[in-house]
């Protein structure tokens, strides 16, 4: 039995400096002013969410728990 | 009575030493020393009690009793639900699994190991009924050499190639060669994969090895062997140099992944080939008629 309840397989954030490329969903958005703060950001996120970071190629990362 | 106590001793000895050499602790951390091993040498003592006395039981005769010895012997069968259940359970605590289909592999040894510590004290205590006790040095140790030649099974560098593999990336996709592993977005993530990374391409020899290789049990018991010999860099809650298996779907052959405490390429190969071709998930295409039309 398992006992430990968590989120499999689902987008926990969205860390983005381009606005125009996400919205809605229910997920939450974190917004930022360049690729740095981004990757900081995203990192950050991924380490307190036990996630992976995984990239889309048009400036937005996602941060998924497998 | 004397001789019944020689038959019945030999043969217990011959069982429990059957037991006591197929019981390896290795690096599969199973069992553990001390005391599951001294729940298997407990467990296979009596099996081999059981082997030993069914023959003076039917010489005496006493059918009453070799009846209760078949009932007795179905208790084996828990040995098997023991294993499966043990090892769920620790599942839950690991960084890298086993797999169910490595779990199921194992119980079923430790179920089947029984049985031939059975076979080994029923043979020897056959042959010193028959003619006498110094025969038990013959009987027994051909028993056991038996019994371990039998029950090795294949290995995977049998049925695979296994060849280094060059970690790259292609965006942000992270591949060895050409099969594609997973998408990595942080660049420190990146640098760290390409400096410390291992990559390794294992080649199917033909379509059962293929299928084989398939299967992802199969795949789940390479990655637990790798790490539980190497290491990984893998922590709770940081899961990103996770050590993958990947398919080349075109081609059927797998890109492992990983990124060691120990990065050293040649025993990475050596252990993989070393892997247990799990019985669970061994393809049988080529078994089949049409599989074997079908492969040329």
């Amino acid at each position: 039995m398992n006992l430990d309840v968590s989120l499999k397989e689902a987008i926990l954030a969205v860390v983005t400096r381009n606005p125009a490329k996400v919205g809605g969903g229910g997920c939450p958005i974190f917004l930022a002013q360049d690729q740095e703060e981004m990757e900081k950001t995203a990192l950050l996120l991924a380490r307190i969410l036990g996630g992976i970071v995984h990239d889309l190629e048009n400036d937005v990362f996602i941060i998924v728990r497998h | 009575m004397d001789n019944y106590l020689i038959v019945i001793v030999c043969g217990i000895v011959a069982g429990f030493l059957a037991r006591w050499i197929t019981l390896r602790s290795d690096y599969r951390h199973y069992p553990t020393y001390p005391h599951g091993q001294l729940v298997h040498l407990a467990v296979g003592f009596i099996a081999a009690s059981l082997g030993a006395v069914a023959v003076p039981a039917i010489m005496k005769p006493d059918f009453v009793a070799v009846t209760f010895l078949v009932l007795a012997a179905q208790q084996f069968r828990d040995i098997r639900n023991m294993e499966r259940e043990t090892l769920t359970r620790l599942e839950e605590t690991k960084l890298i699994r086993r797999g169910t289909d490595y779990i199921e592999g194992i119980a079923r040894v430790f179920e089947a190991r029984n049985y031939l510590v059975i076979i080994t004290a029923l043979i020897t205590s056959l042959v010193v009924y028959r003619w006498g006790w110094p025969f038990a040095f013959i009987a027994g140790p051909i028993c056991i050499f038996l019994s371990t030649l039998l029950m090795s099974g294949q290995r995977l560098g049998d049925i695979a190639e296994v060849v280094p593999g060059k970690v790259h990336f292609q965006g942000s996709l992270l591949m060895v060669e050409d099969v594609i592993i997973m998408n990595v977005a942080l660049p420190q993530t990146k640098e760290k994969i390409l400096k410390e990374g291992m990559g390794v391409l294992i080649k199917p020899k033909n379509d059962d090895a293929r299928l084989t290789l398939d299967a992802p049990g199969q795949r789940q018991a390479i990655i637990h062997d790798v790490v539980s010999i190497l290491g990984s860099k893998v922590d709770i809650a940081e899961p990103d140099l996770m050590p993958l298996a990947r398919k080349q779907v075109d081609k059927g052959y797998l890109g492992l992944f990983i990124v060691a405490n120990e990065p050293d390429l040649d025993y990475l190969m050596e252990i993989i080939r070393k892997i247990p071709v799990l019985e669970s998930a061994r393809g049988t295409a080529l078994k089949s008629y049409f599989g074997r039309k079908a492969a040329d």
